[in-house]
């Protein structure tokens, strides 16, 4: 039998699409300008010293925030394999995810309205394991309705019993 | 359809028995009346309560019914919202025969089908007549094999022969749960309350009804492991393995071939001393979820309460034949990462089958055959990434057990996901395919 030697990878690594990024950015700004506006309140109300001191915290905690948010997004990655779907994801934690398509038993593909306003969905894969962690956000609608079907075509031929 | 048969109804006497605690109560509630040679016409309300159970039980009786049609188990029920269930009989995990302690009275017994599948669940007939369980679990296990039900002779010829691999004697499973957690904790409560009791009686009622949830649930629990492992036997038959135990409540399972998910083999520190161990299997079925029996809850199924190493490994030739004989260390460096784990941390894998052993105090061996791999990760943590390590977990259809190999070398773990995903590919094929 022969097995590959070496590491797992492949070269035909696909990534989420890049409004996933401007989503998440702009879910930072959101929240940051929201602390930005309380920070004027509290100008207001208890003088500008304390009011400049959390605008100041505000703005330092959104850079951080955004730097976070475009590390995960650039941790995310998936590629179809001749057997298996790769799925690798996480900056603190990484994971690599490799499932096999004929252990799938159905496809999720799920937009929230924040993801359909950026025309995004994300796709999951689901096998008979509960602890089996195969999911891909932020795709192009036309990129997740594609996977879809072709994770179901491929999961169908390759199809296995328990 | 030529397998259809007509409908069928439980045993008349299964609602008194599904009362089970109901029932003792309502006993409980008359007798003391009764035997005071009182008058019940006193108890209105009580006689209220009993009439209307017993109406709701039979009404319930009245409307469930059950038959095989061709490959399936079907099950009507309910009134107000009717359920029609259809179990496919080839997706069978095991067979149970369930007889708790009032049904044993009643000479009934409780037939319960798990189901594999991400929508499966368990087929439940409670309850039968005691005669008619075992023939009708022959011939349901037959079905679920393919075998046409053509003559029934041939299906109970099949049930019958079978070569008993292992009894658990009583005296070792005393012995075992005396030593294992649960009963070391039942021990340190009860030792308390006695030395709580010679230094400061007064005390001691004050304690005794204040902790009367924890003792009774410490005991509780030493007492369900005794009830359930007490005498339990393991034999082969032509349709899997079967395995009885029970000292109240029995039952008798039949685990089916090549439906293991994962073996593990689980070795407390104080059972080491003295080589015993502990051997589970995990079958395929649904997450745990909400209004289960204990019974179903119970996902492990203990195949050896406590036995010897040699003991546990010939059972263990007859779940996981090809198991790897030897299993490779962890790098010296996880030491800091994992001092307790680092001496049971190893792994060792065939070309059908995967091995790792893990834990703090306890260790824990677990054996996946790669046929049932459903999916592959590997997993990297802070700590992990500043010594070079990477675990890789493989996960099953099983309910909650997970092998994990766990702090590799970061190129050993790569070359094992690789190698894994190919072999586990390999084993999921059927001989002959291409590929």
């Amino acid at each position: 039998m022969a097995v590959d030697e070496s590491s797992i990878g492949s070269d035909r690594w696909r990534r989420p699409s890049p409004r996933l990024l401007v989503l998440r950015r702009l879910q930072v700004a959101a929240a940051a300008l929201a602390a930005l506006g309380a920070a004027g309140a509290l100008a207001v109300v208890a003088g500008t010293a304390p009011g400049l001191a959390c605008a100041g915290v505000a703005v330092v905690l959104g850079l951080v925030a955004e730097r976070i948010v475009r590390r995960r997004f650039s941790a995310w990655r998936y590629a179809e394999r001749e057997d298996d779907l790769l799925v690798q994801r996480g900056v603190l934690f990484s994971r690599l995810s490799v499932v096999p398509y004929g252990r799938m038993q159905f496809i999720d593909v799920t937009a929230g309205p924040l993801e359909r306003s950026f025309r995004l969905a994300t796709v999951r894969m689901h096998t008979a394991a509960a602890a089996s962690d195969a999911r891909i956000p932020g795709l192009d609608v036309e990129e997740a309705a594609r996977l879809r079907d072709r994770l179901a075509e491929l999961g169908e031929a390759q199809a296995a019993g328990l | 359809m030529s397998g259809t048969r007509s409908w069928q109804r439980m045993h008349p006497l299964s609602p008194i028995v599904r009362g089970g605690r109901a029932t003792i109560a309502v006993a409980v509630l008359f007798v003391p009346t009764v035997l005071r040679g009182g008058d019940l016409s006193d108890s209105y309300v009580q006689l209220a309560i009993a009439a209307v159970l017993t109406a709701l039980g039979f009404v319930s009786w009245l409307v469930t019914r059950w038959r095989i049609d061709g490959d399936d188990l079907q099950i009507e029920t309910g009134v107000l919202r009717r359920q029609s269930l259809r179990f496919p009989l080839s997706q069978v995990q095991a067979v149970d025969i369930v007889r708790p302690g009032l049904a044993r009275m009643f000479r009934v017994a409780e037939l319960r089908l798990r189901m594999g599948g991400a929508s499966g669940s368990t087929a439940r007939l409670a309850y039968l007549p005691e005669r008619e369980v075992e023939p009708l679990r022959d011939e349901l296990l037959a079905l679920a094999r393919g075998d046409r039900r053509d003559e029934g002779a041939e299906t109970t010829a099949a049930g019958a022969e079978e070569r008993v691999l292992t009894t658990v004697p009583t005296g070792r499973l005393v012995a075992s749960i005396l030593i294992s957690d649960v009963g070391l904790v039942a021990e340190a409560v009860i030792a308390g309350l006695v030395v709580t009791a010679l230094l400061a009686p007064a005390a001691a009622t004050g304690v005794v009804s204040g902790g009367a949830v924890w003792i009774l649930s410490a005991l509780t629990l030493v007492w369900r492991r005794f009830n359930q492992e007490y005498r339990l036997s393991v034999a082969e038959g032509s349709d899997g393995l079967h395995v009885r135990s029970g000292l109240v409540a029995l039952t008798a399972e039949t685990i089916r071939p090549g439906r293991v998910q994962a073996v593990r083999m689980v070795e407390p520190l104080l059972w080491r001393q003295l080589g015993w161990c502990r051997l589970e299997v995990d079958l395929a079925g649904r997450q745990r979820s909400k209004g289960e029996g204990q019974g179903e809850r119970r996902a492990l199924r203990a195949v050896l309460p406590v036995g010897s190493r040699a003991l546990a490994g010939e059972l263990l030739d007859r779940i996981v034949p090809d198991r790897p004989r030897e299993q490779s260390r962890a790098p010296r460096r996880v030491r800091w990462k994992s001092p307790l784990r680092y001496r049971m941390i190893a792994w060792g894998r065939t070309e059908t089958c995967v091995a790792t052993t893990s834990g703090r105090l306890r260790r824990v061996t677990c054996w996946v055959p790669l046929q049932k791999v459903q999916s592959l990760r590997r997993v990297q943590g802070p700590a992990q990434r500043s010594l070079r390590l990477a675990s890789v977990h493989v996960d099953t259809a099983g309910r909650n057990l997970h092998a994990t190999l766990r702090d590799r070398d970061v190129a050993e773990a790569d070359r094992a996901l690789e190698q894994l995903t190919v072999l586990a590919r390999d084993a999921r094929r059927p001989l002959g395919s291409p590929g």
